[in-house]
């Protein structure tokens, strides 16, 4: 891809504040690797900087996804539980017979993610019911299908096949596999959104549903879409975590869909829907993976890792909502 | 085939329980500037959507080229040939000017990618022709309503329409773009397209039009020739009716002065306004939706404080900066926009009632529901709200009914003054009356009121004198003997200085 950005705004102050999201998010994360660098001499290392990639590979696949439903206004709570109960299904399939290939495995949880993200976009888009209720509903029924599968259970490492750990681990490319899939589903994603009519469907949608309406785009089959995909994203990450993680336990990605929300809402996605990128996404998952390993890495209270999650929330919010503002009197004058 | 392009027979569009087109039948020529003339709410936007596949009519046929059809949705109006401008701004702020030019139909390469450099250079070309000046890479966030509103235009235009609908597409451009805008016009109509032409502005029919086609309350009335038909004509065709006694005003002898207001004004929103309202007086406010009727009231309301100019009441020059104090000054407001700022739908009666007094029936913080209950119960009695019982919520009652309930509300602030926006707007005939009843015994209380209607029968029925604004400005003053609706009309539509002086 070597056109540039082509909602890429030229040389004007405001759009440059428009750009600040991801400007400020930027600079946060170079202060952030300078200070902690200055304290913990491990964490400006090539190998750390892989270790953050790891962490936050799953983290990507699913928030980019979060990210195309919160364009359409809309948002998927169900994610975490989604992701629990495919690693559920899909360990105790490969325990049940081994010899099945690691290809088939994907595509199965992919496939089981997609199941449950239709239910999501039939509640939503034919239900007409509000995605959050919808998907609260949702994020318990899929838990609770964990435990009723499982009967409590856990897969222990010992009673997966051994080769795997090497889907999401090994390193057939020079790095470990699961990035290589965040890599690849970042880019499907900047292609879709960016290049295909469906893609641009999505903001159309969520920056005014009437306006889209009117020009002929199928509002209720945008919104059905994006729920589907973002369960095939948690299906993959579902597989990816029991492959990574070498388990699958009831509580896996128990309240990882606040993750994903805080990595799009950091990366300047808006709340209210149709503004948002994936370079943007790319870089709030960043953000919160450094947060993570330098709260280990400098060994302070893993509390403070919550609470600086938190912040970065509030001020990317708050942010947002000043610029709007900002533009909205602007155009008055 | 048919000599007409398109063709509407017996239209009739239901929303909820009410039918706001009834039977209506439209034809329009290959070639031809035909345009639909009405009052506010005479049906035109309904009819419009139904056209355009919005709304799906409730009743009669629709033909396209002498062959029946119908539309699902916008896209298969779209695909037939038929494109829009609507009233109300249509992109997406979120999207840049060639995107949304191009939304929906974005041009792709074989594979169905986006051809981005395609997208861009066409967009160019387009408004280059259209004589547009835009920078293509500008969110429609950052634009200005006359900008919006070129794009707008210039995605109807790309569109290679046969059908074209203008709603209202004037009403924000400056004189200058109004007069590209027609030149436009006239050069698709030479190339063939059929287009239909709604404006307020009399004088633009007659600049532009063919032919056109009048309603009136949701009804057909007549199709004329432009040529042959007068504005006068035009103007007796859209208001029609003759004033019944559904009106019934008392005679009250007006007595003091309850509210004077002196230049008020609010820079780029109305300017100059000056008048004066008695105790046991209607003062009626006529004019087109935004003329900034609503804007004065808000302003004198304290909702949105005047730039400049003076209030008094009661003889006591006042400055009202908040809304509560303007409650304890004497004054009600009842806006236009009863589900979003009269009621709280989700509350039932008596809550809603008691909503602006809520302090009275406290003690110690704690409400004493008794007191509240039949205070509720009184002046629902009072308004004679129908309903099943006083807890029932506010959003199950019709349209009539919640405007009592809000009227209720604001009697139970003991008001001296009240001002009502559209008081009977989207009501039926018979609550209407009902409400017209009520406002003519406030009044005979002493209570002044100032009411804001764009129907004439019931400005001209209620009122005491009208006031007239247009664009801002007042155009017009009347006293009650002196109005007719044919003055206020033309007062409405066109800055006519006749009656400016008081």
């Amino acid at each position: 891809m070597t056109a540039k950005n082509p909602t890429a705004p030229r040389s004007n102050p405001l759009r440059a504040l428009t750009r600040f999201r991801e400007l400020g998010i930027i600079i946060f994360i170079l202060i952030l690797a300078v200070v902690v660098g200055l304290r913990a001499s491990d964490f400006l290392t090539l190998g750390n900087f892989r270790d953050i990639l790891v962490d936050i590979s799953i983290l990507v696949i699913v928030a980019l996804a979060q990210t195309m439903v919160i364009l359409t206004h809309g948002i998927d709570l169900s994610v975490g539980s989604s992701i629990g109960l495919v690693a559920m299904m899909v360990a105790f399939t490969i325990k049940t017979d081994p010899k099945i290939p690691l290809v088939v495995v994907v595509l199965l949880g992919m496939a089981l993610g997609a199941v449950l993200g239709t239910f999501n976009g039939l509640i939503i888009a034919v239900g007409k019911v509000p995605p959050i209720i919808a998907t609260l509903g949702t994020l318990s029924i899929y838990r609770g299908m964990v435990f009723l599968y499982s009967q409590g259970y856990w897969i222990p490492p010992y009673q997966l096949p051994e080769n795997f750990p090497d889907l999401a681990k090994g390193t057939p490319l020079g790095i470990p596999n699961v990035i290589i899939f965040a890599i690849v589903v970042a880019i499907l994603v900047y292609y879709f959104l960016n290049y295909t009519r469906t893609g641009r469907d999505i903001y159309a949608v969520g920056s005014n549903p009437d306006a889209a309406q009117y020009v002929g785009i199928r509002k209720q089959q945008i919104i059905f879409l994006v729920y589907v995909l973002s369960g095939i994203a948690a299906g993959l990450a579902g597989v990816l975590w029991a492959s990574r993680f070498e388990s699958s336990q009831t509580n896996t990605a128990l309240g990882f869909e606040l993750q994903t929300v805080a990595a799009a809402i950091i990366g300047g996605v808006s709340i209210g829907g149709g503004v948002g990128t994936v370079p943007g996404v790319l870089l709030g998952a960043l953000a919160l993976g450094m947060i993570n390993n330098a709260v280990t890495l400098v060994r302070i209270s893993p509390f403070w890792e919550q609470a600086a999650q938190g912040l970065l929330i509030l001020i990317a919010v708050v942010s947002d909502t000043l610029i709007t503002r900002r533009i909205q009197r602007n155009k008055l004058k | 085939m048919s000599e007409y392009i398109l063709e509407l027979k017996n239209i009739s569009k239901r929303f909820g329980g009410v039918e706001v087109l009834h039977g209506v039948s439209f034809a329009l020529r290959p070639g031809e500037v035909h345009a639909l003339l009405g009052e506010n709410g005479a049906g035109k936007s309904t009819l419009i959507k139904v056209i355009t596949g919005i709304h799906q009519p409730d009743g009669g046929e629709i033909f396209l080229n002498g062959q029946r059809v119908h539309f699902d949705d916008a896209l298969q109006a779209r695909q037939a040939g038929i494109a829009a401008i609507y009233q109300e701004l249509s992109l997406c702020p979120d999207l840049n000017v060639a995107e949304n030019i191009f939304l929906g139909r974005q041009p792709t390469t074989v594979g169905g990618r986006i051809d981005w450099r395609k997208l861009y250079s066409e967009a160019e070309r387009l408004l280059t022709s259209l004589g547009v000046h835009l920078d293509l890479r500008t969110k429609a966030r950052e634009l200005s309503i006359a900008q919006m509103q070129s794009v707008e235009i210039s995605r109807a235009f790309s569109l290679d329409a046969r059908i074209l609908i203008m709603d209202e597409p004037t009403s924000s451009l400056t004189l200058n773009e109004v007069a590209e805008l027609f030149g436009l016009v006239r050069r698709l109509r030479e190339q063939g397209t059929a287009i239909i032409f709604i404006s307020h502005r009399l004088e633009e029919l007659f600049e532009v039009a063919d032919r056109v086609t009048v309603l009136r309350d949701g009804s057909y009335i007549d199709t004329r020739l432009v040529k042959d038909v007068s504005r006068d004509e035009l103007v007796r065709l859209m208001v029609g009716r003759t004033i019944s006694n559904l009106f019934p005003k008392q005679d009250v002898q007006p007595g003091e002065i309850a509210l004077k207001v002196d230049h008020l004004t609010h820079t780029g929103i109305f300017e100059d306004i000056s008048f004066e309202l008695r105790k046991g007086e209607i003062l009626g406010m006529a004019g087109l939706v935004g003329a900034g009727r609503t804007d004065v009231a808000r302003a004198i309301f304290g909702v949105v404080p005047p730039t400049s100019g003076t209030i008094e009441i009661e003889g006591r020059p006042v400055e009202i900066s908040s809304p509560q104090q303007a409650i304890s000054l004497g004054l009600a407001y009842v806006p236009e926009d009863r589900q979003q700022h009269g009621l709280i739908p989700a509350m039932n009666i008596t809550s809603n009632i008691s909503l602006p007094i809520l302090k009275e029936y406290a003690r110690r913080g704690w409400l004493v529901d008794k007191a509240e209950r039949a205070a509720a119960f009184s002046a629902a009695r009072q308004m004679e709200v129908r309903a099943n019982t006083i807890w029932q919520i506010a959003r199950t009652l019709s349209g009539g009914n919640q405007q009592k309930v809000v009227l209720a509300k604001w009697l139970s602030t003991k008001p001296r003054i009240f001002i009502l926006d559209e008081p009977t707007r989207g009501i039926d005939v018979g609550t209407k009356a009902a409400v017209h009843a009520l406002m003519s015994n406030l009044a005979a209380e002493g209570i002044a009121i100032l009411m804001i209607s764009s129907e004439l029968p019931e400005v001209l029925g209620m009122s005491d004198r009208i006031l007239v604004m247009h664009e801002g400005q007042m155009t017009g003053h009347f006293t009650r003997a002196e109005a007719t609706q044919e003055k206020i009309i033309s007062a409405a539509t066109q800055a006519v200085t006749a009656g400016r002086a008081m």
